[in-house]
């Protein structure tokens, strides 16, 4: 994303993030990424570098960042992010069969561990650490929704809300 | 000028009001200045508690882990105070179960360390263990073998056998970080020495860890470059093999090398240097610890500033001109053709031009030889550089101090005179020492007007090429001597290769022309020249070269004679 | 007979009607306490806390009130800050993820009194990254609490002012230890700090006094000033008191939270009587009794537990895996903990291997990387155990997989070391046999 689309609501926004920190701007580094990935989808270089540079940093110290919490990223994914709890109760709630079931049904190929994103484009399915509702394994956050006891019979239904 | 100038942390250094506190240090008690951490209380007993990513200079980042050691408190009566003997001292300690780090540890009164009990054995075996498990162990093919402290703290404390059986690790290799200096992530233990430097002492934050836990990747952010005017001080920092010397790579096995304690001479700081050399040829320069001057650093101008000393060109044969080609000759006919070309001319018809880079035994013989002469149009060719707040000083002339005290420099400022003398004829002869006369301003047609001129170089220049006496003389790795520096403090260099060819020590090709115009011998060591400065000079007396040291002493000079400015080369 | 649930933190959780909007609240008497605190001298409350006996419940149990008593407002000279943990991230619990959705209010209200007990400023709620939704509900009650002047300059008329902010972070466990999380709020790479000397107390956020409390321990803030010091110290057992919220999750039949007073039941109570048993008629294996990292219990096993009496004399049973009460000495009594309150329940068809190699898993992910032990270790640890769970076990990978751990446990910059190692040191130690004969198996095989 180029900076040049940053707009001035953008900049706004910003605004009122960093005034949140009137201690240490650089505090304002977590919610500037958030934002920039909200509003571009990912974070690019342009983007590493416009948010140091506004929060007066060197442009290693948000790379540190981006590439640090696993929230970020700095490639762009499908259109529908599909987030499946891989760790123990959602492990023993059938968490294993959840996921080969949304790669299968958005025909996704490769490796489990990384993210996977259907051909079309339009999902990316990829394992999570543990999202704190382990009583109703497994739990599945599609972009920033949440969905509990979310069983291979669930996975159709889900994808169409997403269509 | 010293650490605390320079550094912003100086561990190592305890505050001289420091109270002293009583610590059992593995079974013995002993007194320890408050705020000393438990890594240096281990040095300061003459023993060593491994570490990696301490480092007495930088913040403290207790990441390695590489120096855990046992600590105990004293045992404690029912009013919670330490159950103290007759001696004052706990008659009790409580060791803890759970070890501590000697880095961040300062020791508390009463306090106990046990650096080598079977907790702390069992701790630095097992953190040992762990560094390797995803290391290449690669040093067949890496630079830092033989002072890798991976090599050594495993040989020391570690198993000599790997039970690791999984697939390793992968991460970048052969990283351009800057224009000196490579990086292989895989070697790299990430103990942050380097981050810390960048940041902390250099105030160049462009080093980083990205990703996470096993993977983390030390790295400068894309498009920017780790080239900063210390950069390769990471290199030395570093306790593996992990950031590596364009320059030094592969070139030699550093166990092969010489280590020499010597100067550099880049500027007017001279910071302490070991040399590193094999064969006659210097390999690489690096900082040598002086609190009082350069620290643990040296900026990377300085340490690859020595490749000249081996240039092909590099002048070889004492020439003397006839009619109007050069042509090898001797030394002994050389001193004694230029002994009676001088005799010819009076004092005033000379003009000397010395590099104040030079050693104090060099000047005070120029001097010396000057005044007998009575040459007394003499200066220097200040150069000017770049200071900044770290460690460079304007002044790019390492003993400028030294040639005003000597008398032989005037700060440039009979360049003026000298000039326009020689283009009047008043001047005939003109001795340039380790200069071009080119720098003040003279032409060719100036110098081809001189009845006499005389070229003492390591490399051919203007002045060289018509001259009518070259004499290849040494360069700073080449020969003893001393130096002082813009703060006053007389340092030692020491020769670490034999001079190619026939050049020749300068202080012997000047003691040569003197002894051809005076007759006066009685010199036959470097020493002995110290020595009479040591007898005619205040400041020097009850000095020696050898009492000079290898860190050096503070002299008490004259007014003018130091220039305190880091900005300029000239003293107020 | 089980004990019936005693709720507090979740009285209005999942209460019909309930919503988690201001006006919801103050009709339930919300904001009531915070009011009756104002008319207190700041160290009043403090004293109240300490009274009250009431220990963190994000998984160490240290007594909030002594560390509170850390800062001493009158001498300080910093500002202090107080940072909400909302990172919840320790797997097996789920109950933060409750209150900040659906009684967001209460841990407003319990972060004021203690700000203000505190004479804190300035306060932060570091919120887990995965709670976008908490975020916002959080970030909408706290624009709640400012409209009705419980929040910025004079609250209530007190002449107080304060500040709190929701901070999201994105995805770290590591995040949950207070240093690491004070890290991330200023904006770095969220390492731990070495302590001493970085000691949040003393130097925490900006080098600055801090306190940093989990959510539920704020929200227990509120209750303590509600009811007093020393009647909440009545509620569970001495030196356990309060409730506490238990999530369990696994192999039950009715996962899910309840909430009890502290040691009121057993661990056999728990899974039994209130979760409906194990589910699909399989026995019951194992138990970790306080959210991942606590250490394993075998069902089958038996304790001493030293307990002390009434009298106070100390009295030794012992007891087996069921009759476990739920309190942080007695978990702490078993060789495991109360932790986060995260109960994970696992039956007898499960293969111990694979489940501790998800456990290191998760460890492995989520070690920042900064000190060597754990770094390597953890990874390590969780490299064998996916070898082990895929056929490829050798006879000595059990007793090298104990080893590792024990060479990282109290080794390390942060309590991650402990989180990772234990796990695997109480998985190998106790189904031993287990794991050996994972590696019996492949020699058959080959043979």
């Amino acid at each position: 994303m180029s900076t040049s689309q940053v707009t001035a609501e953008f900049e706004k926004q910003v605004d009122e993030l960093v005034s949140h920190y009137p201690v240490s701007k650089r505090s304002a580094s977590l919610p500037l990424l958030h934002l920039w990935q909200e509003t571009f989808g990912h974070i690019s270089d342009e983007g590493v570098d416009w948010i140091a540079e506004k929060l007066e940093l060197q442009p290693i110290n948000i790379l540190e960042l981006v590439t640090f919490y696993p929230m970020f990223r700095q490639e762009p994914v499908g259109k529908h992010h599909i987030k499946i709890c891989r760790t123990l109760s959602c492990a023993l709630g059938g968490a294993d069969k959840t996921h080969a079931c949304f790669k299968k049904r958005i025909q996704a190929e490769g490796d489990d561990h990384g993210p996977l994103t259907s051909p079309d484009n339009n999902y990316t399915v990829e394992f999570v650490e543990c999202i704190a509702s382990c009583g109703t394994a497994p739990v599945v956050m599609i972009d920033d929704d949440f969905y509990e006891n979310v069983g291979e019979e669930k996975v159709d239904e889900l994808l169409k809300k997403y269509d | 000028m010293s650490a605390a100038e320079i550094n912003p942390f100086n561990h190592d250094i305890a505050s001289g009001d420091a109270p002293m506190l009583n610590v059992n240090f593995n079974g013995e008690w002993i007194k320890v200045p408050k705020g000393t951490n438990v890594v240096e209380v281990t040095r300061q007993q003459g023993e060593f508690l491994p570490h990696y990513c301490y480092h007495p200079k930088l913040s403290i980042s207790g990441n390695c882990r590489m120096c855990l050691f046992e600590m105990g408190m004293p045992k404690s009566g029912p009013d919670r105070k330490p159950i103290l003997g007759d001696d004052g001292l706990p008659v009790d300690i409580n060791w803890l179960p759970r070890p501590m780090i000697g880095c961040a540890t300062q020791v508390s009164e009463g306090m106990g360390i046990r650096t080598d009990s079977n907790l702390a054995q069992e701790c630095r075996k097992g953190v040992m263990e762990f560094l390797l498990i995803n290391h290449p162990l690669d040093c067949p093919i890496c630079d830092q073998a033989g002072e890798c402290k991976l090599q050594e703290f495993s040989s020391d404390y570690g198993t000599g056998e790997s039970r690791f059986v999984e697939q390793k690790v992968k991460k970048p290799k052969n990283v351009d970080l800057g224009e000196r200096i490579v990086l292989d992530d895989e070697r790299c233990i990430l103990c942050s020495r380097c981050v810390r430097f960048a940041k902390e002492v250099v105030s160049d934050d462009v080093l980083g860890f990205v990703n996470r836990g096993s993977y983390n990747t030390l790295t400068a952010h894309p498009g920017k470059r780790f080239d900063n005017k210390y950069s390769l001080n990471t290199v030395d920092l570093c306790p593996v093999g992990a950031l590596t010397t364009k320059d030094f790579r592969f070139k030699m096995r550093v166990w092969f090398l010489k280590e020499t304690k010597s100067l550099c001479g880049h500027c007017a700081r001279g910071c302490n240097v070991t040399v590193g050399s094999r064969q006659n040829q210097v390999y690489r320069l690096t900082p040598r610890t002086n609190e009082e001057v350069n620290s643990h650093w040296m900026c990377d101008y300085g340490r690859l500033g020595f490749h000249f000393l081996h240039d092909e060109k590099r002048l070889v044969t004492p020439e003397s001109k006839v009619g109007t080609a050069q042509f090898p000759t001797s030394w002994v006919d050389l001193s004694q053709q230029l002994g009676e070309r001088l005799a010819a001319f009076n004092g005033n018809e000379i003009a000397l031009l010395a590099s104040a880079s030079m050693t104090n035994e060099e000047l005070f013989l120029l001097k010396q030889f000057a005044d007998e002469k009575g040459i007394t149009r003499r200066d220097v060719v200040p150069k000017l550089g770049e200071s900044d707040d770290f460690l460079a000083l304007a002044d790019q002339k390492s003993n400028s101090a030294g040639a005003r005290y000597f008398e032989i420099s005037n700060d440039g400022k009979n360049h003026d005179s000298i000039v326009s003398d020689i283009r009047s004829g008043k001047i005939k002869a003109l001795i340039c020492w380790q200069e071009d006369a080119s720098d003040i301003g003279l032409t060719a047609e100036d110098l081809q007007k001189l009845e006499l001129l005389v070229a003492a170089s390591l490399l051919p220049n203007k002045t060289t090429e018509l001259a009518h006496f070259v004499l290849p003389v040494a360069g700073f790795a080449e020969k003893r001597g001393s130096t002082i520096n813009q703060f006053g403090r007389l340092q030692r260099m020491n020769q670490a290769v034999a001079l190619p060819g026939q050049a020749r020590d300068d202080w012997e090709a000047i003691q040569g022309i003197r002894q051809q115009l005076s007759g006066k011998n009685g010199i036959h060591f470097i020493e002995d020249v110290f020595k009479q400065i040591a007898s005619s000079y205040s400041p020097f007396s009850n000095l020696s070269l050898s009492k000079v040291g290898d860190l050096g002493v503070d002299l008490e000079l004259p007014d003018g004679v130091l220039n305190k400015d880091k900005d300029s080369n000239t003293p107020a | 007979m089980a004990a019936a649930e005693r709720r507090i933190i979740f009285k209005n959780i999942d209460s019909p009607g309930y919503t988690n909007d201001i006006d919801c609240y103050i009709e339930n008497g919300g904001y009531e306490v915070l009011k009756k605190s104002f008319k207190l001298e700041q160290q009043q409350i403090k004293d109240e806390v300490k009274s009250s006996q009431l220990r963190g419940r994000g998984g160490a149990g240290f007594p909030c009130g002594m560390k509170w008593s850390f800062i001493d407002i009158k001498k300080v000279q910093k500002p202090v800050y107080l940072i909400c943990n909302a990172d919840e991230s320790e797997p097996g619990t789920f109950k933060d993820r409750q209150i900040i959705h659906k009684d967001p209010h209460q841990l407003v209200e319990g972060m004021i009194i203690s700000c203000y007990a505190n004479n804190v400023k300035l306060a932060y709620i570091y919120i887990r990254g995965e709670f976008p939704h908490g975020a916002r509900i959080l970030e909408r009650a706290l624009n709640e609490a400012r409209e009705k002047n419980f929040l910025g300059k004079d609250i209530c008329g007190s002449g107080y002012d304060l500040e709190i902010y929701v901070h999201r972070g994105a995805g770290a466990y590591i995040c949950g230890e207070e240093t690491g999380l004070i890290e991330s709020l200023e904006g770095k790479r969220p390492y731990p700090r070495i302590k001493p000397p970085y000691f949040p107390a003393a130097l925490g956020l900006y080098m600055c006094p801090t306190i940093v409390n989990n959510v539920e321990t704020l929200c227990n803030v509120k209750h303590v000033m509600d009811l007093g010091g020393e009647e909440f110290s009545k509620i569970g057992k001495p030196n356990n008191t309060g409730t506490r919220v238990l999530c369990v999750s696994g192999d039950v039949q009715k996962p899910g939270y309840y909430e009890f007073e502290c040691g009121a039941l057993t661990l056999g109570e728990l899974i039994n009587d209130i979760c409906g048993g194990v589910r699909n008629g399989n026995g019951l294996k194992a138990v970790i009794p306080g959210g991942s990292s606590a250490k394993v219990l075998r069902a089958g096993e038996q304790y001493k537990l030293k307990e002390k009496q009434a009298d106070g004399s100390m009295a030794e049973r012992e007891i087996g895996l069921e009759d476990i009460p739920l309190d942080f000495d007695s978990l702490m009594g078993v060789g495991s903990m109360a932790g986060s309150g995260g109960v994970i329940v696992m039956d007898d068809t499960r293969d111990m291997v694979e489940c501790l190699a998800n456990i290191s898993e998760f460890y492995a992910h989520e070690s920042c990387g900064q000190c060597t032990p754990c770094r390597e270790g953890s990874l390590w640890m969780k490299k064998i155990l996916g070898r082990m769970a895929n056929g490829q076990a050798r006879p000595e990978d059990a007793g090298l997989l104990k080893n590792v751990a024990d060479n990282i446990a109290g080794r390390t910059i942060c309590a991650f070391g402990e989180a990772c190692s234990w796990p695997v040191q109480s998985f190998v130690t106790k189904f031993r046999d287990e794991f050996e004969s994972k590696a019996e198996r492949k020699k058959l095989t080959t043979v």
